[in-house]
């Protein structure tokens, strides 16, 4: 892929990402692991209801705790767990050292986020929700999944002109 | 599956259930509205808004906005990251606006 300008902070991580598997050369069963927690964050997203479109609109109407004391826990958890690995310089599975990269602003999160938000009301779920979605058997949300993938093709192919 | 899905319907809050009725989504069977998200739908002016709009609406947005629920809202505000905070802010105005301004003339379509 020819990057003309180097604005796509994701496409950043995603070549460091590259650049270690480069090193590492995992075998493909290394990749079991994250299948496993795949599995499990599908089972938690149903069991805890977060992927239901119900849910979602009591969290947009203030109708209901459920929502904000789910996220609100996974970021104490979150938040825990940034701090357990910087202070114990914790290791991945394969003795990597783990970095955390601070985010750079762009207006990009305002107004991405803003279109995020819209979408995430009409479909009740984000990125990872629409596939727990699925899986519950509502098959047409196939069709929402490959609408959104096609809204981060076309954002690629929008990129150079939005305001960043 | 009895211990990995819920088997008794959502209860949702009754002024939700109310204003939903209104619009004809009475099935609580799924964990989505099955009275409005179905195939059939997908051919209905509301069907596309809801489903196929909605769905580029979650894919543009997240990469424009670098990041989803999961990379800003929990990863980003975990590792204190100012621009995650911006954009959940942001996350949350627009789905405001959607829920309470825009959707409920979409559902009644």
């Amino acid at each position: 892929m020819v990057q003309h300008k180097n604005t796509d902070f994701e496409t950043q991580t995603l070549d460091a990402v590259c650049v270690n598997e480069g090193q590492l050369t995992p075998k493909w069963y290394h990749n079991i692991k994250y299948l496993v927690v795949g599995v499990l964050f599908g089972i938690v997203f149903v069991k805890s209801e977060v992927v239901s479109w119900f849910r979602i609109q009591e969290m947009f109407r203030l109708q209901s705790f459920h929502m904000y004391g789910i996220i609100g826990s996974a970021v104490v958890v979150g938040m825990i767990s940034v701090w357990l690995i910087k202070k114990f310089n914790i290791k991945t599975i394969h003795g990597e050292s783990i970095e955390f990269h601070p985010k750079t602003f762009n207006k990009g999160q305002i107004y991405g986020g803003l279109l995020f938000g819209l979408g995430w009301a009409i479909t009740g779920a984000c990125p990872g929700p629409l596939f727990a979605q699925i899986g519950t058997g509502a098959t047409v949300i196939f069709v929402t999944l490959l609408s959104a993938i096609a809204g981060t093709w076309v954002y690629g192919l929008l990129r150079d002109r939005l305001p960043h | 599956m009895g211990i990995l899905s819920n088997p008794n319907p959502v209860v949702v809050n009754p002024k939700l259930a109310t204003e939903l009725a209104g619009y004809g989504i009475t099935n609580y069977d799924n964990l989505i509205p099955l009275d409005i998200m179905n195939w059939p739908a997908l051919l209905t002016l509301k069907g596309f808004l809801l489903m196929v709009v909605g769905g580029f609406l979650v894919g543009f947005g997240t990469r424009y906005a670098g990041g989803c629920t999961s990379g800003h809202a929990i990863m980003g505000l975990s590792n204190l990251q100012w621009p995650s905070l911006i954009a959940t802010i942001c996350f949350m105005i627009g789905g405001f606006i959607m829920a309470n301004l825009i959707l409920p003339h979409i559902l009644a379509l």
